[in-house]
């Protein structure tokens, strides 16, 4: 359980830390350790009373909900399909951005009978196709998503689509966007009462990052 | 070979030992006197009961959280209880007749299809108590400071408050014009706070850019008592009835800061939980290194006309067993005298004045095996001169 004094925020290895990292440093924080290179499931930061928690994506809302952590860093995607409304998500963080996606071959005539589609999103895609009208058999995977259309596993599959690379030299091309997808703070619903001040902090602080950021861009 | 079907019990379902048992026990003890010292009747409500009773006037989280069976007599779908608060709201519109203010409290077990909270439990004790009759803002401060009181009593300190008021976000909503589907997404979005999906939902239902302003406003407006001036200046001016319910908070944050000096009040505007068929004031209860709400409550004044009467009604919940968890109160079996196998007549009369005056007395049995200490004994009767006294063991 969190203690009192301190604040933990999860965040995920890999992109999400990595596009994290400056604008957690706008706010003043700064890991000690690399998640890539340590082994360390904690990392304290600069500031004491502050720490992280490296865990998967997936894993982040759980967290958070529950207290386990107080702030984590979730993508759109994780937290459309745990689908809860058991925490806040007050800040688009605007990084780890793209897009999710159906994709399939190109042109081939849409199967007779129910789709088969693919994905590890099994009820944001359940939800997508049924507010179409359409009822879909879904295959749930945990990874290699293109390979479901070549082997005749599945007609389509739904993804995260970023440059479209893996896409295209698998001979899939994208076909209809689900959702944009960035990055979200998340925020257990007891901190943001308990430990107000420093959470509106935090939120003031990463939310100017973002900001400066975007105004960066736009120049 | 065990057969882990004949002893597995079902997820979210768990079964209690004694001495958990015991503190369960107690702690349902204490507060329903204490609920009875505030001058609240316990009522005892049916497990399971006519879906279209059980489900009046209350969204489809509750449908999706009831169990469903068929009644055999009649064919008709019966669902067992996942909340009392209907119930004891149907209680007192259907079968109290009071004109004036009525008092109302329970405990007992309901049953969730799905496991939730931190404990992921199914089957939570939810106790909880309910004043009906009574519009005034006093209903709500005396159910609050019950709700405090409650937390207090179970051993559980540091505790915080949570004040809402879903007449803010509602006169919003028809002020700016919304449709009900609007209305609906949007209310989701607020309560996730989700700013980003606030904006987008905003911009796509054409609400008005001074409208979209002030939905800006209020997903913010969380946090001590400068939020409440917050919304004085930029809310409470565009509607009487965003006003009223500002002036509400105030009056109720002035009461319990007499009443309860110690308690820290904080306040979220956004927060809509029960927003369908709340209709006032909502609040809620938090603990320190507690993720979730520990008690929740708030004023709902239609309910009872699907009964058959309008009533103002407030009230606030919780669960026992969450309760228990926090408070962390150390099991105690309570120490036992051990009386000796045998029928003597002085024996007996001693040991039925003994039990009768509180103490826990176990007879003996023949030839037992194991020793006294593990019944939990520590003391033993032993006949000295014709008379049967008390000795450590």
């Amino acid at each position: 359980m969190v203690s009192a004094d301190v604040l933990t925020i999860a965040v995920s290895k890999g992109r999400i830390f990595k596009d994290a990292l400056p604008l957690l440093a706008r706010a003043g924080i700064t890991p000690s350790d690399d998640p890539e290179t340590s082994r360390k499931l904690i990392l304290e930061t600069n500031q004491p009373d502050v720490r992280l928690v490296i865990i998967r994506a997936a894993d982040v809302p759980t967290f958070v909900e529950y207290g386990a952590a107080d702030v984590g860093i979730a993508g759109k995607d994780v937290l459309m399909e745990y689908d809860s409304d058991g925490l806040y998500e007050p800040l688009d963080l605007k990084i780890a951005q793209c897009k999710l996606m159906t994709a399939g071959f190109a042109g081939k005539a849409a199967s007779r009978g129910r789709l088969r589609v693919a994905t590890k999103y099994v009820e944001t895609t359940r939800r997508y196709f049924a507010r179409q009208g359409r009822q879909v058999d879904i295959i749930k995977l945990y990874g290699s998503m293109e390979l479901a259309p070549l082997v005749g596993l599945a007609d389509v599959i739904v993804d995260l689509v970023d440059t479209g690379n893996t896409l295209r030299a698998n001979g899939l091309v994208p076909l209809e966007t689900i959702a944009e997808i960035s990055s979200r703070l998340i925020v257990n619903k007891a901190s943001m009462k308990i430990k107000h001040e420093r959470i509106k902090a935090l939120i003031d602080g990463i939310s100017a990052a973002v900001a400066a950021k975007q105004e960066g861009k736009g120049v | 070979m065990l057969n882990e079907k004949r002893w597995l019990l079902p997820e979210g379902v768990e079964e209690l030992l004694p001495d958990q048992s015991r503190l369960v026990e107690k702690l349902r003890r204490r507060l329903l006197d204490l609920f009875d010292a505030w001058g609240y009747e316990l009522v005892i409500t049916p497990l399971m009961e006519y879906i279209e009773s059980l489900l009046l006037g209350r969204g489809d989280d509750l449908d999706l959280q009831t169990f469903k069976l068929i009644d055999q007599l009649n064919g008709r779908l019966m669902g067992v209880r996942a909340d009392i608060t209907p119930q004891v709201a149907r209680i007192d519109a259907h079968h109290l007749q009071n004109e004036g203010p009525s008092r109302l409290c329970y405990v007992g077990s309901v049953l969730h299809t799905r496991p939730d909270g931190f404990a992921q439990t199914r089957q939570p004790i939810q106790v909880g108590a309910e004043l009906y009759g009574y519009p005034g803002l006093e209903g709500d401060i005396e159910v609050i400071h019950l709700m405090v009181e409650t937390l207090s009593r179970a051993g559980i300190g540091d505790v915080f408050v949570d004040l809402g008021h879903v007449g803010i976000f509602r006169a919003m909503a028809r002020c700016a014009g919304l449709s009900d589907q609007d209305e609906a997404t949007l209310f989701d979005a607020m309560q996730r706070k989700a700013r980003p999906d606030v904006e987008q939902l905003l911009e796509a239902a054409r609400v008005p850019a001074p409208w979209q302003d002030h939905f800006f406003c209020l997903v913010d407006l969380n946090g001590d008592k400068e939020v409440l001036a917050i919304a004085k200046k930029r809310l409470a001016p565009l509607d009487a009835d965003i006003a009223k319910a500002v002036a509400d908070l105030e009056q109720v944050l002035m009461a319990l800061n007499a009443r309860l000096p110690n308690l820290t009040v904080h306040f979220d505007l956004a927060e809509l939980r029960g927003y369908h068929y709340k209709t006032g004031l909502v609040f809620a209860a938090f603990v320190a290194g507690h993720g979730q709400e520990v008690a929740r409550g708030g004023r709902y004044d239609n309910i009872g006309a699907a009964y058959g009467r309008a009533r103002p009604a407030t009230g606030f919940s919780t669960d026992l067993m969450t309760l228990l968890r926090l408070a962390q109160a150390e099991p105690r079996r309570k120490l036992a005298i051990l009386a000796p196998a045998g029928d003597d007549v002085d024996l007996m009369q001693r040991v039925a004045q003994l039990r009768h005056s509180g103490e826990r007395v176990i007879s003996a049995l023949p030839n037992q095996s194991g020793s006294p200490v593990e019944l939990g004994c520590d003391r033993q009767l032993v006949r000295i001169k014709e008379q049967w006294e008390i000795k450590p063991l």
